[in-house]
């Protein structure tokens, strides 16, 4: 068993008394990524020197008996959309292959605060764009349960770096189910936090009205730390809401009596596989066992859902993307004949298949005359689906259902089928229509493959939905499971 | 070139305006003008991935001020939108402007044109950031781009199609431009381009109502090239319509050296610019308390003030209007109230030798010395007849250089006025004796001669000799021999 297993509480005692190192940590988690990165293919950049010369000074600031933040040592993977000063930010993009930022995320600054060591930058689908990892210009990375499966996406290399135990915990972002699916897939725990919960300065916009960070971690429990060092309102960020950050420490009771929770029909519908469902409607004897109470519910708006989602996603995509020009940043085309061959043959050549697939989309749904039809229709749709969630909420203290309506497939069997893809979200999708805190937390194996339970909430509620989560798990053995890659045996 | 009397012109204007807020509209950078390029950038101005605006409420205010001035409802809710298009300098390819929920609608503004009083309806303004600059290499083989402005606010005006001739079109510009100097939310300089205005003008045959086909008008950098640029385009499109022919809708660029309109881009080749609502910035909700806030910190506007100089001071409508289309004018004006009671006298220095002084030697108030109290001050001197009103010429014009009150530069200068009765007569005695000729001239009737002696008089008293004494007592001596 590695360090990187041991339970935060346990580590920072290790830490605390001397038997063990930041450097420890740190040199574990390199040592890991050696054995299994040439299968699971999860970093993009890894920052040995700049994650050593950390650790050494975090061991430094441990002799002396300094203050310890809530992350302490912790080797952490960042998904390649956060922007890092100084170290190579790609969004596994081709445009990006060369951009080295000069500022810092508010993520990154949060996490030096809680004194993390950042090990490195994880691969993802281009600009977020997929559920795959497929759309990386860089890389597949590898399902760790299974190399020939994809980890899900777009956050697909963060959800493999944590199942592959290669980094403690990893940040993931959010526009459609990117944390959520990838964890699914992956086997472990993913949270999207309300929208507004956590600042977004620093996380290279997909789609503004709808991308959130969160955590990527082996456990629950995890999770709650992770939220806290980088949850709050931030000046940089006007979508940041100003609300106050409770302690989520008090989501760790495993207390859920008389939690009212609905399951979502829609969710369980046409198109979910048979086992997935089966895998969900379990948990909810493990819910009534602990003094839960169920019933199902309807979000009858849920069907416009993936329809409303790509437009206006495109829509922000296609003007968040456009500073990509080739003029002052990433890769210029060389010898254009003028201004407009320049843009044109710079953003020919940088971007991939699928986002240039999107910004034609979102271009289009913004066109005069097309603009009320998609966009303003889409918006539209976008009330109705909050007003299903505000509905459900006045009855029920969280809804449930699957992630994803399967578990992870093959590389290469969707790729060329972009419109099945879109449909992989979903059960994810509505909750960022809503702007509504969402966990994934493992809930089986269908197949020897791991099945995600998602728990919604309120907004700003995340204390409800981590307490549920946190029960549930502490009542089923099936966060300890470990994949294929790192020693783990399938049932 | 004449324009022909076939056709009533149809002019609406779009006046961008710099609000002279210290920090950019949505990041923390100077907005000071002249900075060597690309200084006074940061990752957010410089449209780096991942970076995030946040609204600066100075230039929020600053352009509820404005519209407030401009008699603008002001919007309960605004929000920003983006307008979406490439361009070097432009770092987002996308500009952070108001679509349809602008800060101010439905306002207006008087103006003035030959002696008659017009109201100009304002259709919107809305707050939005400026572009960069661009300097384009002689040989067309690169364009430097300047970023320093990229996210300086900006308010653009737009006025209703209320404008009838482009005399008009400079009368509304001159008073877009005291308002906002009254207002002091810019400096409102065309030459360093916080002020810009496009034009929009068509014809149409007299009594018509539907407009006719308009042409778009760039470029103009002064408020003379502006009218220049719409008398040549009327003349353009009264000369095609004469012909028979037809005005395509386009965009054109008003060339100062050659004097001509040039197009630039046609109707087809116009731009979508695919606005919509910018989801990293959130509604603005401007309550009446904010409202009443930033109307009461409007100062009397230059309408209000004229009015009252002409019934209070009694001031010519002329004059009065002079005064009052600079603020910092106006303000020395009254300024001087203060310490004289004679507007009339203070009005007179202001228009005659102070705006001579200025225009002479191309000049700004700013540039010159002189306090309203040392005007005020100059004035009672002369009334007292401490000095006289030649005298006061050359004290005025120490003043505008230095700055001094009046009563310093005499006594430096020596300018008292001499008064005494018995000095002056002594000198005209003398000066009575030693001219013969001059005073046998005056007796023989030759008026003339008495204008020599009172010249030899102050020549004796370097100016100083009270000039009403010296003639009363000229003629005395001269009656009495």
């Amino acid at each position: 068993m590695s360090v990187l297993d041991l339970r935060l509480r346990e580590l920072h005692d290790r830490l605390a008394g001397g038997e063990l190192t930041v450097t420890d940590l740190v040199e574990a988690s390199l040592a890991r990524i050696r054995e299994t990165e040439p299968v699971v293919q999860a970093f993009i950049t890894i920052d040995e020197e700049g994650a050593r010369a950390q650790a050494a000074e975090l061991d430094h600031q441990l002799k002396n008996g300094g203050e310890r933040g809530l992350l302490f040592g912790l080797p952490a993977g960042i998904k390649d959309n956060i922007v890092t000063d100084g170290l190579l930010t790609t969004c596994a993009s081709r445009f990006l292959s060369n951009y080295i930022p000069i500022y810092n995320a508010t993520v990154m600054d949060r996490l030096r605060a809680a004194q993390s060591v950042t090990i490195g930058k994880l691969n993802m689908d281009e600009f977020a764009m997929g559920g795959s990892n497929e759309n990386s210009a860089f890389k597949a990375t590898r399902n760790p349960w299974d190399p020939e499966r994809v980890p899900g996406g777009s956050s697909g290399g963060s959800a493999a770096a944590v199942a592959s135990r290669q980094v403690y915990f990893a940040l993931g972002s959010d526009t459609g189910g990117s944390i959520r699916q990838p964890a699914a897939y992956c086997g472990v725990v993913g949270l999207k936090p309300t929208y507004g919960r956590v600042s977004r300065y620093g996380l290279v916009a997909f789609a503004s009205s709808l991308d959130q960070i969160g955590p990527i971690t082996k456990n629950v429990e995890d999770a709650v730390y992770v939220l806290q060092a980088i949850a709050g309102h931030d000046p940089m960020d006007s979508t940041s809401a100003d609300v106050e950050v409770p302690d989520y420490t008090a989501a760790l009771t495993g207390d859920v009596r008389g939690l009212k929770i609905g399951v979502a029909k829609e969710y369980l519908g046409e198109g979910i596989a048979p086992q997935v469902k089966e895998a969900v409607l379990a948990t909810l004897k493990v819910f009534e066992s602990l003094g839960a109470t169920w019933e199902e519910v309807s979000l009858p708006h849920t069907e416009y859902a993936v329809a409303a989602y790509y437009l206006l996603a495109s829509s922000e995509a296609s003007s968040n993307l456009a500073r990509f020009d080739g003029v002052r940043y990433g890769v210029r085309a060389e010898n254009p004949a003028n201004l407009i061959d320049l843009y044109r043959k710079s953003r020919s050549q940088g971007f991939g298949a699928e986002v240039k697939r999107r910004i034609m989309l979102g271009t289009y749904a913004l066109s005069s005359g097309y603009y009320d039809a998609y966009y303003l229709k889409a918006q539209k749709v976008r009330t109705l689906i909050k007003q299903d969630f505000d509905q459900a909420f006045e009855k029920f203290d969280i809804v449930i259902g699957p992630t994803a309506p399967t578990t992870a497939f093959k590389i290469g069997e969707q790729i060329d089928d972009p419109l099945t893809m879109y449909l992989n979200d979903i059960c994810t999708i509505p909750v960022n229509l809503a702007g509504l805190p969402a966990i994934s937390v493992p809930c089986g194996l269908a197949d020897g493959l791991p099945v995600g339970l998602q728990i919604i909430g309120r907004a700003f509620d995340e204390t409800t939905v981590l307490r549920a989560a946190y029960a549930y798990e502490q009542a089923t053995e099936h966060h300890k499971l470990r994949p294929v890659a790192v020693g783990g045996a399938q049932s | 070139m004449t324009v022909t009397k076939n056709y009533e012109t149809v002019i609406g204007l779009e006046v961008h305006v710099e609000l002279h807020t210290k920090t950019k509209i949505f990041c923390g950078c100077s907005t000071s003008f002249g900075a060597p390029p690309n200084t006074h950038t940061c990752p957010i101005c410089l449209g780096h991935p991942g970076v995030l605006p946040v609204v600066n409420r100075q230039a929020v205010e600053y352009a509820m001020k404005a519209a407030m001035a401009l008699n603008c409802e002001i919007a309960d809710v605004t929000k920003f939108d983006r307008k979406n298009y490439f361009y070097p300098d432009l770092p987002k390819a996308y500009q952070i402007s108001q679509y349809d929920q602008p800060i101010g609608k439905n306002g207006w503004i008087d103006i003035e044109v030959n002696g008659e009083t017009k109201r100009i309806g304002i259709t919107r303004v809305h707050l939005e950031e400026d572009a960069g600059k661009l300097t384009h290499v002689e040989g067309g083989y690169a364009s430097l781009v300047d970023l320093n402005r990229v996210g300086t606010p900006l308010i653009e005006i737009v006025s209703e199609p209320d404008i009838r001739s482009p005399e008009e079109a400079r009368a509304y510009l001159e008073k877009l431009r005291a308002i906002m100097l009254y207002c002091e939310v810019s400096d409102v300089k065309m030459e360093e381009g916080s002020l810009r205005c496009d034009a929009n003008i068509s014809l149409r045959p007299w009594g018509q109502q539907k407009f006719g086909v308009r042409a778009e008008l760039k470029n103009m950098n002064s408020f003379r090239s502006v009218q220049r640029g719409l008398e040549y385009e009327e003349w353009r499109q009264a000369d095609i319509l004469d012909s028979g022919g037809e005005v395509v809708q386009e965009t054109r660029r008003w060339d100062e050296a050659t004097g001509k309109t040039v197009s630039m881009r046609g109707k087809e080749e116009a731009h979508d610019y695919r606005y919509f609502p910018d989801p990293d910035l959130v509604r603005i909700v401007i309550d009446e308390e904010w409202k009443a806030r930033v109307r009461a910190s409007i100062p009397e506007l230059p309408d209000a003030r004229k009015a009252r100089y002409m019934s209070e001071y009694g001031l010519s409508s002329y004059d009065a209007g002079v005064i009052t289309a600079s603020k910092k004018l106006a303000d020395l004006f009254e300024e001087s109230l203060r310490y004289t009671k004679d507007a009339k006298a203070a009005a007179n220095w202001i228009m005659g030798d102070l705006l001579g002084y200025l225009n002479a030697n191309n000049l700004e108030l700013d540039d010159v010395k002189l306090t309203g109290q040392g005007l005020g001050e100059m004035i009672g001197l002369i009334e007292k007849g401490t000095i006289s009103g030649k005298i006061a010429k050359t004290v005025f014009r120490t003043m505008l250089e230095t700055g001094k009150l009046p009563q310093q530069i005499v006594e430096e200068q020596g300018l008292v006025q001499i008064s005494d009765e018995g000095a002056i007569r002594a000198i005209v005695e003398k000066v009575v004796a030693a001219n013969p000729q001059s005073v046998a001239d005056y007796r023989a009737g030759k008026e003339k001669a008495l204008g020599f002696l009172v010249g030899q008089v102050m020549r004796e008293t370097k100016g100083k000799a009270n000039p009403t004494l010296v003639n009363q007592l000229l003629i005395e001596v001269l009656k009495s021999q």
